[in-house]
């Protein structure tokens, strides 16, 4: 079994794209009026896991104040539009319909997603390197003024729309796509944390003096987590072009990294399915509230009171989060170590244990 | 093997450092032998901890030149000192609060299980094998400690021993050549400082370790360590064994003021 690592991964590789392409086609076909407005939903849902969860790698894990976030989108939508925009899509019209173009198409925004993500991350090294001198307040100051930096600097660039915006991106983001990077994200963001490296994260995140004196490089676990929270950030802003067809550079000011920090801090920072519950529970609730209005025929929108009240009360009764630093699956087993005090045999088991399926 | 059993394992000489005008230490000189067990006392404010930040990199020396085993490392930053093999243990306890007794000790093992981040996120045997590496080491070192039993607790619910111990345990699984632990026994009470002090000597032994320690507790300097170095005002003003010292005139007038009895 140990050997096997690679088909053991494989075959739940295999298993979960075959049953989010079934999900995604059912859901496209479902015989209710309102679906196109659920699917909506249910893709902003998915894109708030993977903006979430890879802001929580930095925030949570890693402990570096970010509030950049949506700058990181910012620069994988645009890369990874501006790819599909004039080249991926240009040449694709030239060929003739039928499967083998949707297969294309699929290839090619796979690549340009991956592009708009490496961009991002390229960006995210950048802005890591000042988080070698500042911490808490002031690397928050410095990634925020990142992110409008990379907006502004977008609003001048005529040959991606500046501040027209840029309309034509192609359409194709579906939920298959959304999905299968919120369950990579997560995946990814789960498995390194369990590992010497994401180890090195949260002791960088406990104490920087004893992490150092422990031998963990602390400047390049911090860089490391920057890169690798804005690579799906760049990923997200991809997907999120590609739905809307459009791009402006407003999407992408600093109220849309707030979004994200409350989804990580109402989670609990560092906690991953907490990251995934607060994308779900905020997402929907902000969609809900949406109701409020019609059904108590007020002339103006309560929504965002509401919305902010919820939070304050949520702070005020759990203001280490929805879980805390713990994970969904960890209260359990926690539980049992209470009662029977783990046995160094069962050490091995534990390893493998974690190695489970992913917690899409 | 046998030139280098006897070359010193940490070499300072000159070391100084000043913090604006305040010279916190001068002319600091130390040559440590594998093996040996070395304390550093002084009152209050003398610079221990100071040369302890030194020697790990947290602060560079204004003069002068650390070697651990006949490397330079003035200049290095503290993980880099922890490669050449040295470890501490903090004064004001540092343990990773909100981590696992385990996981402390694990990241206190860092430098020995790192692998690619491809491989921990495949989970291939590279990675297997690794973790159930640091785990099995881990779980020794906690045994060490009578902490195997409280592996999965966060570790700042350990009652305040456990934590001391918990450093001393994390430091290890660095697996050291010199040991550098300060005021070990603070905070302990006298049975579990007699305790610490067997513990120490057993690791010394079992890892082939140097260790230095600063330590106000008299009994436990006296009781193990085999040289000592007084420290006033950042200047050495005695060496040697701990008879020589307790019968030194010049350490009992600047450590105690007052004559030796209180010793």
């Amino acid at each position: 079994m140990r050997k096997n690592w690679i088909l053991r991964d494989l075959l739940y590789f295999a298993l979960g794209v075959g049953i989010l392409a079934v999900v995604g086609y059912v859901l496209e076909r479902l015989p209710i009026p309102a679906m196109p407005y659920y699917n909506r939903i249910i893709i902003a849902v998915g894109m708030n896991i993977i903006l979430a969860v890879s802001l929580n790698i930095i925030n949570g894990h890693a402990g570096q104040f970010s509030m950049g976030h949506a700058g990181f989108m910012a620069v994988g939508a645009y890369t990874s539009a501006y790819l599909t925009y004039f080249y991926g899509n240009p040449y694709l019209q030239t060929l003739p319909e039928g499967p083998h173009r949707f297969i294309l198409q699929n290839a090619i925004f796979f690549g340009a997603l991956l592009a708009g993500g490496l961009a991002a991350a390229i960006a995210g090294y950048l802005v890591g390197l000042p988080s070698l001198r500042l911490r808490g307040d002031y690397l928050a100051i410095v990634t925020l003024g990142f992110g409008e930096i990379i907006r502004v600097l977008i609003l001048n660039i005529n040959k991606i729309g500046a501040a027209r915006g840029l309309s034509g991106v192609p359409n194709w983001t579906t939920f298959f796509w959304v999905f299968f990077f919120a369950w990579m994200t997560a995946l990814i963001s789960r498995r390194l944390v369990s590992s010497s490296i994401g180890r090195a994260f949260l002791a960088v995140r406990e104490d920087e003096i004893a992490a150092e004196a422990m031998g963990v490089n602390t400047t390049h676990y911090k860089v490391l987590a920057f890169v690798i929270g804005a690579f799906f950030a760049g990923v997200a802003g991809g997907l999120t072009g590609h739905y809307l067809a459009y791009l402006n550079p407003q999407m992408f000011t600093f109220v849309r990294s707030f979004e994200v920090i409350v989804m990580v801090v109402l989670g609990g920072m560092g906690s991953i399915s907490g990251a995934i519950l607060a994308a779900i529970i905020l997402t929907l609730s902000l969609e809900g509230l949406r109701q409020v209005k019609e059904i108590f025929h007020l002339t103006s929108d309560p929504r965002m009171v509401i919305y902010s009240v919820l939070l304050i009360v949520l702070m005020r009764t759990r203001p280490q989060g929805l879980l805390g630093r713990k994970e969904l699956w960890s209260f359990r087993s926690r539980r049992k170590d209470k009662v029977t005090p783990e046995e160094p045999d069962q050490a091995e088991d534990k390893v493998g244990g974690r190695s489970g399926p992913p917690v899409e | 093997m046998d030139t280098k059993s006897t070359a010193p394992i940490l070499e300072a000489s000159n070391v100084t450092i000043r913090f604006g005008g305040l010279t916190a230490v001068a002319n600091f000189n130390l040559s440590l032998s594998p093996h040996e067990l070395v304390g550093l006392i002084g009152p209050n404010g003398a610079g221990k901890t100071t040369i302890f930040n030194m020697l790990t990199g947290v602060y560079k020396p204004t003069e002068g030149v650390i070697r651990v085993s006949g490397v330079e490392s003035t200049a290095f930053r503290p993980y880099q000192i922890t490669k050449l093999g040295v470890a501490r243990t903090f004064q004001n306890i540092r343990v990773f609060k909100d981590l696992s007794v385990l996981e402390n000790v694990k990241i206190g093992g860092h430098i020995h299980y790192m692998y690619s981040a491809a491989s921990a996120v495949l989970h291939n045997n590279i990675f297997k094998d690794a973790e159930s590496l640091a785990e099995e080491e881990a779980y020794k070192l906690l045994e060490i400690f009578g902490l195997e039993g409280r592996a999965q607790t966060d570790a700042k619910n350990l009652p305040y021993g456990d934590q001391r111990r918990l450093e001393i345990a994390r430091a290890l699984a660095a697996k050291p050549k010199l040991l550098l632990l300060d005021e070990p026994a603070a905070g302990l009470n006298t049975g579990e400082t007699i305790q610490l002090m067997d513990k120490i000597h057993e690791i010394r032994d079992r890892f082939g370790l140097s260790i230095l320690l600063i330590e106000h507790n008299m009994e436990l300097v006296m009781g193990i360590c085999e040289r000592i170095i007084v420290l006033s005002y950042g200047k050495t003003i005695a060496q040697g064994t701990p008879q020589e010292i307790q019968n030194n005139p010049v350490v009992i007038e600047a450590y105690l003021g007052e004559p030796a009895e209180a010793i």
